[in-house]
């Protein structure tokens, strides 16, 4: 009953995300349905023969990843925007590049964490080999958080339009090229018998790159944008 | 508490309001009047920090400083900053949290006082225009700030809504708080110490009459 800590304020961000994911579960399991309707689709279109499928199934999953996390991007921060809680963030006596950081957290716990669990089941629906699997689980537990760093950022400088539509997609995919290439390129390299913890770890360097620069960046980036 | 100085704001080289200078004391209220469009909203959101000031100095307690100290105000706006799918009492959880929490208050008593017990679980989405203004005044109560930015408290109230905010701002301003008010003047004024600041439209420009 006194002054916010900067850890009470981080926990009451992440509470306030997570019981507002769990108020809207329809809405937070899109991204993850998003993701298997995707994948099922490559089977349908490329028949079940199983060495074709597999040698598809880590770009197939890696795309479906990184089109999954594009969805809610949009309203991450406009929708705090548009009933004036961020406001309130912004007037928080917290670094707000705190609380965008919990924000951003709390994303990639309700959008990109439920895929990773699911991602041994799309596995198996391409035939992924299962000596593959643990290159595929490592490079998408690298590789989503620092996509959903890079989203973020990108959100946060839309924060000001009113309807973003297109342009935060297209903002955003120039940056997630690197990390499909890198997510994407671990896994068949581990394919073809080659050295793929390489590129996981080129992964978990923007990752901490990405965890330092990405919140401040979007802190700046909204004062900038709002109104 | 606050004191300003030949403070003024600008929107693509158009003056929206000023040179203002004001100060506002601890135990007193400043109302800040004048007609739809003279800048009223756009001064408090220039005093929360939102809004960079184009030119002018700001004194906090005597000391001077590019903005006030965010732990010094609150602010209560025209968006309500409720999240429209958590509970009242969830939201001014979080509010704590976010802002720390007044010597002596809790959510539920905050919540008891602006007359929305039995509310505690209805989504913020839920409750009517002037309900979520109730809840926006419980987050005031809640918050430990000296200095309370209200933009038009009285809007959307009741009779009894308007009676609640006149008695939270005696009491704030009895604890040695202190208050800016806007209004556009078609409510009755606080029955506290108060001095008021009229905002006057500016000189249309030739180009943005034209």
């Amino acid at each position: 009953m006194s002054a916010p800590t900067l850890p009470r304020a981080a926990a009451a961000m992440l509470a306030r995300d997570l019981r507002l994911a769990w108020s809207r579960r329809g809405d937070t399991l899109q991204p993850l349905l998003f993701a298997v309707l995707v994948v099922a689709l490559f089977p349908l279109a490329l028949g079940s023969e199983r060495a074709r499928l597999a040698m598809l199934a880590p770009g197939a999953i890696w795309v479906a990843a990184l089109l999954a996390s594009l969805q809610g991007l949009d309203a991450l921060f406009r929708s705090d925007a548009e009933d004036g809680s961020l406001e309130q963030q912004l007037l928080a006596p917290v670094p707000l590049s705190l609380l965008l950081a919990c924000r951003m957290f709390a994303h990639w716990l309700t959008g990109s964490l439920p895929l990773i669990l699911i991602a041994p089941l799309l596995a198996q629906l391409l035939f992924l080999p299962d000596h593959l699997l643990v290159p595929l689980l490592l490079s998408l537990l690298v590789g989503t958080p620092l996509l959903v760093l890079l989203g973020s950022t990108v959100a946060a400088l839309t924060v000001g339009l009113r309807r973003s539509g297109m342009l935060l997609p297209l903002l955003a995919l120039p940056l997630y090229v690197p990390v499909l290439v890198f997510g994407a390129g671990s896994v068949m390299a581990a394919a073809q018998g080659q050295d793929w913890l390489g590129a996981v770890l080129l992964l978990a360097a923007g990752l901490t790159l990405a965890l330092v620069l990405a919140p401040l960046a979007a802190a700046a980036a909204i004062r900038i944008a709002l109104p | 508490m606050l004191a300003v100085a030949r403070l003024r704001f600008d929107r693509n080289d158009t003056c929206v309001f000023g040179p203002l200078d004001f100060a506002v004391h601890a135990g007193e209220a400043l109302l800040v009047t004048g007609g739809n469009g003279v800048g009223k909203t756009t001064l408090l959101r220039v005093l929360a920090g939102l809004l960079r000031a184009g030119e002018g100095e700001l004194s906090w307690r005597g000391e001077p400083c590019t903005r006030l100290p965010t732990e010094g105000i609150a602010f209560v706006g025209h968006l309500a900053g409720h999240k429209a799918d958590l509970g009242a009492l969830d939201n001014l959880r979080f509010a704590t949290g976010l802002h720390g929490c007044r010597h002596g208050a809790s959510p539920t008593s905050a919540l008891a006082s602006v007359g929305l017990a039995g509310f505690e679980d209805v989504p913020a989405g839920r409750l009517s225009a002037g309900q979520r203004k109730r809840l926006s005044l419980a987050r005031l109560l809640l918050s430990p700030a000296r200095l309370w930015l209200l933009d038009e408290p009285y809007a959307n109230l009741d009779r009894d809504g308007i009676v609640l905010v006149d008695r939270l701002l005696a009491r704030h301003l009895n604890e040695n708080g202190a208050a800016l008010i806007t209004t556009h003047g078609a409510y009755a004024a606080p029955p506290v110490r108060a001095r008021t600041l009229i905002l006057e439209a500016q000189r249309v420009d030739a180009e943005s009459a034209a």
